[in-house]
């Protein structure tokens, strides 16, 4: 499939290859450096999506709601002290009253407001596993009879709308993806048949001594190829560098969501076989268009 | 003897209009010389158009190297191609390629190794005269020696046909007679020659060669010649 990487010079000089010096890199460059961020984009939100889900889907909270504060305090540490017998719960943690404030914080203030409010006990509950809907009903009947205040909210039901939001998003970025990918194609078969304008006299020559459709697509094949490859280059280093700024800035928010958007290892891999496979849409699209419009010929 | 080109009915119609070439009924024979004659606009062109493969007929049948030419897959085109040699009039040259490139083509073409077709293509230009301009690029080259590399380019390969389409049009009568010296060597090595012409003082420069004559798009065959196998060149001189 790359034999028409080694092709000899005097052959490749049939068709002359002047690296750079035609739009189609820079046009690949610019492809692949869009393609680079909104799968960036895509790759990453998957992978909040991904850890986001996996930490709230087996997380739970109870809310003890009673007016009397000895009596919240009191019926929240039995609850907790019955939930540690379950083998569905892993770790039960009763949020301590400054944990609350600083919660709450960002709505009321700073004002010591516990006293005049009551504040519902809060128990950070991790599960095992990822509890059913019966398992949940059953943990509320439970916890009721200890405290009939009680209430068993799954985690996963706050993030459930967000959640959703993202994976438009991801489903948005790969279209995105694939629509550059179209536009790529679409770029290398205008690039194409105007390389096969520009030589059409030399490919006609080389068609009545006897060369193959095979001999001369391959030479537009590696033209095309060698420009899609190195645009694709220049397109990855620029996106490259956005990526690694944005990331940089990501980290310094340090919120829980938009900490978790990152990349790791095998993004990186993947945004790094981009230009490959930028390359390789280029000279499957470059192979069809040039034995397309030579079969046109005798 | 063997027929190595044959043409039965064979018409040739470009678009809706009348046909350019019409009935063209005749044999060319291995190692047989052949001077194709006629006015501008007989279809001297077209016809050798045919027998280099750059067109198939609207009609008839053409018979190249005992095959149906017509109705062969194209994939096989190139294979028969690189049996036939075409000194095209306006000599097509590539451009970008130095005369010894140009020349060496169609045996790179062929696959022919590196290291085998610097003596050959040295020859060739030495032949031609042009030992000293391997390196030229056509532009720089006058008229005459891009005419002789066409002609180095298509004889190069030692093809089975050659078919020259006014070939000593732009070269001095001394180096119009050194081709057709070129020319003749190979017809004695068995290749058969197809040599479109107006210049009717070569016609007596090769003795045994047959004359084709088309008028209107319609061969002349006023010898009955190319119905029949021509006597063997050195029968001739």
């Amino acid at each position: 499939m790359f034999k028409f990487f080694v092709i000899p010079g005097h052959d490749r000089r049939l068709i002359p290859e002047g690296r750079l010096s035609g739009p189609m890199p820079w046009v690949i460059a610019i492809m692949i450096f869009l393609t680079v961020l909104t799968a960036a984009a895509g790759l990453a939100m998957t992978r909040a999506m991904s850890d986001v889900s996996d930490e709230l889907s087996s997380r739970a909270t109870v809310q003890i709601i009673e007016a009397n504060p000895q009596v919240r305090n009191r019926q929240a540490d039995m609850v907790a002290a019955r939930l540690r017998t379950l083998p569905l719960v892993e770790e039960v943690r009763v949020l301590p009253p400054e944990e609350i404030d600083a919660l709450i914080e960002p709505w009321l203030g700073t004002q010591d407001l516990a006293d005049d409010i009551p504040l519902p006990a809060l128990i950070d509950v991790k599960l095992a596993r990822v509890a059913t809907d019966a398992e949940y009903q059953s943990l509320r009947s439970m916890l009721q009879s200890i405290a009939p205040g009680a209430r068993v909210e799954p985690s996963s039901g706050y993030i459930a709308p967000v959640i959703s939001l993202v994976r438009s998003f991801q489903w948005i970025a790969f279209g995105l993806v694939g629509l550059l990918a179209l536009a790529t194609g679409a770029a290398v078969i205008l690039s194409a048949r105007s390389a096969l304008n520009t030589h059409t006299e030399t490919i006609a020559v080389v068609h009545l001594l006897g060369g193959t459709d095979q001999q001369i697509s391959r030479l537009f094949q590696r033209r095309i190829a060698l420009d899609a490859l190195l645009g694709g280059l220049i397109g990855l280093a620029g996106g490259a560098v956005i990526i690694w700024l944005i990331s940089g800035q990501l980290s310094a928010i340090g919120s829980g969501l938009v900490q978790s958007v990152g990349l790791d290892w095998w993004s990186w891999l993947i945004i790094a076989v981009i230009p490959i496979l930028g390359m390789f849409l280029a000279m499957v699209t470059a192979k069809l268009t040039v034995t397309g419009a030579l079969k046109k010929i005798l | 003897m063997d027929e190595i080109v044959r043409f039965d009915n064979v018409g040739l119609r470009y678009g809706a209009g009348a046909e350019t070439l019409a009935d063209l009924n005749f044999t060319l024979y291995p190692g047989s010389f052949y001077f194709l004659t006629g006015a501008s606009g007989a279809g001297k062109t077209s016809l050798l158009k045919l027998l280099y493969l750059s067109q198939r007929p609207s009609r008839g049948v053409i018979r190249l190297f005992g095959e149906d030419a017509v109705t062969m897959p194209r994939e096989r085109l190139p294979g028969f191609r690189r049996r036939i040699g075409v000194v095209f009039q306006d000599f097509r040259l590539v451009p970008h390629l130095s005369a010894f490139d140009n020349i060496a083509l169609p045996l790179r073409v062929a696959g022919v190794r590196e290291k085998d077709l610097e003596t050959p293509v040295t020859e060739m230009l030495e032949w031609v005269g042009l030992g000293d301009r391997a390196s030229a690029r056509p532009a720089t080259l006058s008229g005459g020696e891009q005419q002789r590399v066409a002609i180095a380019r298509a004889v190069i390969g030692r093809p089975e046909i050659l078919v020259a389409d006014e070939p000593t049009g732009n070269v001095d009568p001394e180096m119009a007679i050194r081709l057709l010296q070129l020319f003749e060597a190979l017809n004695t090595l068995g290749t058969t020659i197809v040599v479109a012409t107006h210049d009717i003082h070569l016609l007596s420069k090769i003795p045994g060669a047959q004359m084709m004559r088309l008028e209107k798009g319609m061969l002349a065959d006023p010898t009955g010649s190319l119905r029949h196998p021509p006597l063997p060149h050195d029968q001739t001189q």
